[in-house]
């Protein structure tokens, strides 16, 4: 099953790439989007989608950026930084 | 657009029924847990107070920033593994900053100038490579339906620019699983240090 499915999406990916192919990928993502998860997926167009992947993408980068910024700041003033995150880790 | 979600805290074991999502989790979390305090120990705070000038100091910060910044990235690839085109190409694109850093750290060790940041070759080659691929696409009848703007996605999914369109579609949702858990990781992190 899993061979058959692999050798047809290589053979769309030299030749064609089916409608089917590409709604069903589409649906997908819509479902990881919080903007549209609830929507009925034919009412969306994949543009749609593709615009709110990309705004989404672009928030959970900058979430990370300012997390990343967080940590680096607790890191260099925490004295006790080193032994809470080995505990987490050792928790974890 | 809150996702803290409280069933799954860091600190809880991951439901074993969660699949290859929560071994990723795991597998992240112990990996940037072990960067960060590798960072703590190779004396994280070191030239702060030698170098007082504001400038300099911004420095140090935006290096640490972009060190966590780094770490969090790195774990996350390592995390997926090498089956995923993007945690390959998340990869590479870390192992080339990293050399550029490198580089630019040596340099700035020197002679003290602002640096700027050099367009890198690569991204050129990448760009290049767009181009010939939206020229092959081109007559494809899904870019000219709703799928045009995949172009914006390619530049935001790590090396989504070299993909077909079945393929980035597929990343993009893998990418997105990864990213949020990034998130949340790092969250409860943030979390567990404010308690403690």
């Amino acid at each position: 099953m899993s061979s058959r499915r692999s050798r047809s999406r290589q053979q769309s990916g030299t030749s064609r790439i089916t409608d089917d192919q590409i709604t069903d990928l589409v649906s997908k993502l819509q479902q990881l989007l919080p903007e549209l998860r609830n929507r009925r997926s034919d009412k969306v167009s994949a543009a749609k989608v593709l615009q709110e992947t990309c705004n989404y993408i672009r928030n959970l980068n900058r979430e990370a950026d300012d997390l990343s910024e967080r940590l680096s700041e607790l890191l260099a003033t925490t004295d006790t930084a080193q032994a809470a995150l080995i505990r987490s880790l050792l928790m974890q | 657009m809150s996702m803290n979600n409280p069933k799954q805290r860091l600190l809880l074991p991951g439901n074993p029924s969660g699949g290859s999502s929560s071994c990723i989790k795991s597998r992240f979390t112990r990996g940037f847990l072990r960067a960060l305090i590798k960072m703590k120990k190779q004396n994280y705070n070191q030239p702060t107070s030698s170098s007082s000038s504001s400038s300099s100091r911004r420095e140090v910060f935006r290096r640490r920033y972009r060190r966590v910044k780094i770490a969090a990235d790195k774990s996350m690839a390592v995390a997926v593994g090498s089956t995923r085109l993007w945690s390959r190409a998340m990869l590479s694109r870390i192992r080339h900053q990293y050399q550029q850093q490198r580089w630019r750290y040596h340099r700035s060790n020197f002679n003290h100038q602002p640096i700027k940041v050099k367009r890198l070759v690569i991204e050129k080659k990448k760009k290049e490579k767009l181009r010939i691929k939206q020229k092959e696409e081109g007559s494809d009848d899904h870019h000219r339906r709703g799928l045009r703007d995949a172009g914006e996605l390619r530049k935001l999914v790590p090396g989504g620019e070299g993909m077909d369109i079945c393929s980035l579609l597929d990343e993009t949702a893998h990418y997105i699983k990864c990213l949020v858990t990034q998130v949340q990781v790092m969250k409860s992190i943030d979390q567990f240090y404010s308690i403690n």
